[in-house]
C-alpha cells in the first residue's frame, strides 16, 4: 500500500490532488482512498488531504500518520509545518519550489527523497494562475510510476471537462517532464 | 368502532393504530358536556344557516319546518349558534329541571 | 445506470443510490450540518435525471414533516441528515416510526453540540435510539451505497412499514472518495418493487393517522407498535438475503471475523469495524487469539445472533462512539452487558469510549485499546467505561 499525504491551502485544491490520483486508480482496477483533514472550510488556512492505493481492498479509517510521498503544493507552508513529518525511510517529499532538489533541506535528512519542479511557472504560463493541484500531478506521476498520464487523462477531463481538462493536461505533462530528483 | 375502546387489544389495532373507520367520531357522543342548550324561535328564523356554517361541532341540521336545530346528542352547548344569530333567534336555557 | 466499478465520494453513491431507487419525494434541509448526500439529488432532479419531488425546506423539523406527508400518501421517500439537524428533527422523528410511516434516511452521524462540533461520532443516532426506526450501520461506501436499496425493501415491506436510518460515519465515510461497484438499473428494479402501502392517504379511501389516543388505547398502541418493530426482523434478514443473492455481497445483523477460535473479540459498531479487522490481523500474525464482532443491525436489536456469536468467550472490548451521561457505559456496551446478563458462558465486557467528535482512532490506537481492555478484562476490571485518549 502507498500513502500519500498533500498539503495545500484552502482553496489550493489539495483535495482534488488526492481525489484524482485515487480515481485514476480505481479506474486502473485497484483500491484506493482520498479523503480530507476534516473540518470546516478556511480559505488560505493549511489544510492536508491524504490518498491510499493498494491492490488489495483497504481497510483503514484513519488518518495517513507515515506517508509513502509527500506533496507541497505552496512552498511558503514549509514555514509553519514541516511536510516531512512521519515520513517512511525512502519516503519521496514532492515539492512546488523554484529551488533544485539538492537545495531542499527537511528534518529528515538523507534518510528520503527529495523531487522539485518550478509549478507555480507552469501553470501561470499553461492555465494563467498559480493553482497548481493538477500540475503537481505530474511531478508525483513521474517520480512514483504509481499510475500513468494516460490514467489521469480521464479523470481530469471528467472534472474540469475538456478545454479547461486539456489544458491542465497539458500543464501537468510538462511539470512530469520538468521535475528533479534528488536521492 | 366495533368495541368500546377500552376492550381492544394490541392485535386488534391497524399498523400504525390508523383508525380506518370512517367516521367513527359520532360514536363519541358529547351531547353530555353541555350545561345549556339552543332553543331556537322558529318563526323569527330567518335561514341564513349562520349556525349550521358557526357550530364547532357540526351537529346544526336543518328541521322539517325549514329552521334550523342543533343535534342533541352532540351539541356540547357552547353558545355560538346563539352568539352569532343574527336574528337573535337562539336562546341558551339551563339543563338544569 | 448500468453495472458499473467507479472511484466516488460515499455522499454521491448515495445519491446515485436514491436516484437509482426512484424515490418520488427528497425533502431536506440544505444547510449545515448537511452533507453532499441532497445536495447531489437536488442536482440529479434539477438535471431532470430523476421524475421526483425535491422539498427544499426551512428546517430538519420541517423536512421530517414533509417525509410523513409523503410517505402517507404511500410515496417512496428519502431524507438525510446529521447531529443537531436530528435533533430539531427528533419530535417527528418518533411519529414517523410510531405511525408506521416507510421512508428512508441517510444519517451521516456526527456529535451533538456543546462544544460546537461538526465532526463524527454517534450521540445523534443514540439520542434516538428509542424511537422504533430500523437502525442499520455501514462501514464503507459499498455497503453503503448497497444498504440504501436494502432500506427501501424492508422499509416498504408490508410486514415491516417502518422507517429505516443508515448510519454512516459522518466525515470518515460521507466525504471519503473510494471505490463504489454500481449496480445495473434492472437489477434494482428487480430487487425493488413498487411500493404499495396499505391504507395510504387517499379521497377514495379515507383513514385516520396519528389519532388521540387516551389512557385505555394507549398501551395497546405502543404493544403494536413493540411487536412491528420485533416482527421487522426476519424480514430484515430476507431483504439482506436476497440482496446478497441477486450481488455476491452478504450482509447479516452480526456480522464476524476471524473469531471462530477466538479467545476474545473487540466489538464495534459502524467504520470502526475495517481497522479493528487489519488490527486483529496484526495481532494474530503474533499469535494472538483475538476476532471482531461487528453490530450492523442496531434496532432491532439482534439478541440471539449476537449471544450466539460471543458466548463461550472470555472477554469482550467494546467500543464506543458515544457516552450515556450518568450511565453505566457506552450505549453499546450497556446493550450488550444487558444482553448477557447471567447467560452461561458470558464473556466479561471491557468498554472503551473513543473518537469522539472525529478524534481519529487509528491502528495504533486499537492496538492499545485491545491490549490494554484484555488486561482489564482479566484484572476483573470491567465496571463502567474508559474514555480512551483522554487527557489528565
Amino acid at each position: 500500500m502507498l500513502e500519500i499525504r498533500v498539503h495545500g491551502r484552502g482553496g489550493q485544491g489539495a483535495v482534488t490532488s488526492a481525489e484524482l490520483i485515487a480515481i485514476a486508480a480505481i479506474n486502473t482496477g485497484r483500491f484506493a482512498q482520498a479523503f480530507p483533514s476534516f473540518g470546516p472550510e478556511r480559505r488560505g488556512a493549511p489544510v492536508v488531504a491524504f490518498c491510499r492505493v493498494d491492490d488489495r481492498k483497504i481497510n483503514i479509517r484513519a488518518k495517513v500518520y507515515n506517508p509513502d510521498a509527500v506533496v507541497v503544493l505552496d512552498p511558503g507552508l514549509v514555514t509553519l509545518l514541516d511536510p516531512t513529518e512521519g515520513m517512511v525511510e525512502g519516503g519521496i517529499l514532492i515539492m512546488n519550489t523554484r529551488k533544485s532538489p539538492e537545495a531542499v533541506e527537511t528534518s529528515k535528512g538523507s534518510s528520503i527523497r527529495i523531487a522539485t519542479v518550478d509549478a507555480d511557472r507552469i501553470a501561470i504560463e499553461e492555465l494563467g494562475r498559480a493553482i497548481v493541484n493538477t500540475t503537481m500531478i505530474g511531478a508525483f506521476i513521474k517520480v512514483t510510476g504509481l499510475i500513468s498520464i494516460n490514467d489521469i487523462r480521464g479523470p481530469l477531463l471528467d472534472r474540469f471537462g475538456s478545454k479547461l481538462g486539456e489544458r491542465n493536461l497539458k500543464a501537468l505533462e510538462r511539470a512530469y517532464h520538468e521535475v528533479a530528483i534528488k536521492g | 368502532m366495533a368495541k368500546p375502546m377500552d376492550q381492544i387489544t394490541w392485535q386488534e389495532l391497524q399498523v400504525g393504530a390508523v383508525v380506518v373507520e370512517i367516521g367513527n367520531s359520532t360514536q363519541y357522543e358529547t351531547g353530555s358536556w353541555r350545561s345549556e342548550r339552543p332553543v331556537v324561535e322558529k318563526e323569527k328564523c330567518i335561514k341564513c344557516m349562520f349556525c349550521w356554517l358557526y357550530c364547532p361541532e357540526g351537529c346544526i341540521h336543518e328541521a322539517a319546518e325549514g329552521h334550523f336545530e342543533a343535534d342533541l346528542t352532540y351539541c356540547k352547548g357552547c353558545g355560538i349558534c346563539a352568539a352569532e344569530c343574527p336574528a337573535k333567534c337562539i336562546t341558551m336555557i339551563s339543563e338544569e329541571k | 445506470m448500468g453495472k458499473v466499478r467507479k472511484g466516488v465520494e460515499v455522499s454521491i453513491a448515495i445519491a446515485d443510490a436514491v436516484a437509482q431507487a426512484d424515490v418520488d419525494v427528497i425533502a431536506a434541509y440544505p444547510i449545515t450540518p448537511q452533507t453532499h448526500i441532497v445536495e447531489h439529488l437536488s442536482e440529479i432532479v434539477a438535471d431532470g435525471e430523476l421524475d421526483a419531488e425535491y422539498v427544499p425546506v426551512d428546517s430538519e423539523h420541517s423536512a421530517m414533516s414533509v417525509c410523513c406527508g409523503s410517505a402517507a400518501v404511500g410515496a417512496r421517500t428519502f431524507t438525510s441528515t446529521s447531529s443537531q439537524g436530528l435533533a430539531l428533527m427528533s419530535e417527528i422523528f418518533f411519529i414517523a416510526a410510531a405511525m408506521r410511516l416507510p421512508m428512508v434516511m441517510a444519517l451521516a452521524n456526527r456529535s451533538l453540540s456543546s462544544p460546537l462540533s461538526i465532526w463524527n461520532d454517534h450521540s445523534d443516532v443514540m439520542m434516538v435510539r428509542d424511537a422504533g426506526w430500523i437502525c442499520i450501520f455501514v462501514e464503507n461506501g459499498q455497503e453503503t451505497y448497497d444498504n440504501i436499496f436494502c432500506a427501501f425493501r424492508m422499509s416498504e415491506d408490508p410486514e415491516v412499514m417502518l422507517p429505516v436510518a443508515v448510519n454512516l460515519d459522518g466525515f470518515i465515510l460521507t466525504h471519503m472518495i473510494e471505490p463504489v461497484e454500481y449496480e445495473d438499473d434492472d437489477l434494482i428494479r428487480r430487487y425493488l418493487p413498487e411500493f404499495k402501502m396499505k391504507n395510504a392517504l387517499h379521497p377514495d379511501h379515507p383513514v385516520s393517522m396519528g389519532c388521540f389516543g387516551m389512557p385505555e388505547i394507549y398501551t395497546e398502541a405502543q404493544m403494536n407498535r413493540e411487536m412491528g418493530v420485533r416482527n421487522s426482523y426476519p424480514h430484515i434478514v430476507k431483504a439482506w438475503e436476497e440482496w446478497g443473492r441477486l450481488t455476491g455481497r452478504h450482509y447479516r445483523p452480526v456480522e464476524t471475523y476471524r473469531t471462530d477460535d477466538a479467545e476474545y473479540c473487540i466489538v464495534t459498531m459502524g467504520s470502526y469495524g475495517e481497522t479493528a479487522m487489519e488490527v486483529v490481523d496484526a495481532l494474530r500474525a503474533e499469535g494472538e487469539k483475538v476476532g471482531v464482532v461487528k453490530i450492523r443491525l442496531w434496532r432491532p436489536f439482534p439478541l440471539d445472533e449476537f449471544r450466539a456469536a460471543v458466548l463461550g468467550k472470555k472477554h469482550l472490548i467494546v467500543v464506543d462512539r458515544a457516552i450515556t451521561f450518568g450511565g453505566q457505559g457506552g450505549p453499546v456496551a450497556t446493550e450488550l452487558r444487558s444482553a448477557l446478563y447471567k447467560r452461561d458462558g458470558a464473556p466479561t465486557i471491557v468498554n472503551y469510549v473513543a473518537g469522539l467528535a472525529g478524534r481519529d482512532v487509528s491502528r495504533k490506537d486499537f492496538r492499545s485499546i485491545i491490549t490494554e481492555g484484555r488486561k482489564k478484562a482479566e484484572a476483573g476490571d470491567t465496571e463502567g467505561f474508559t474514555l480512551y485518549g483522554l487527557r489528565g
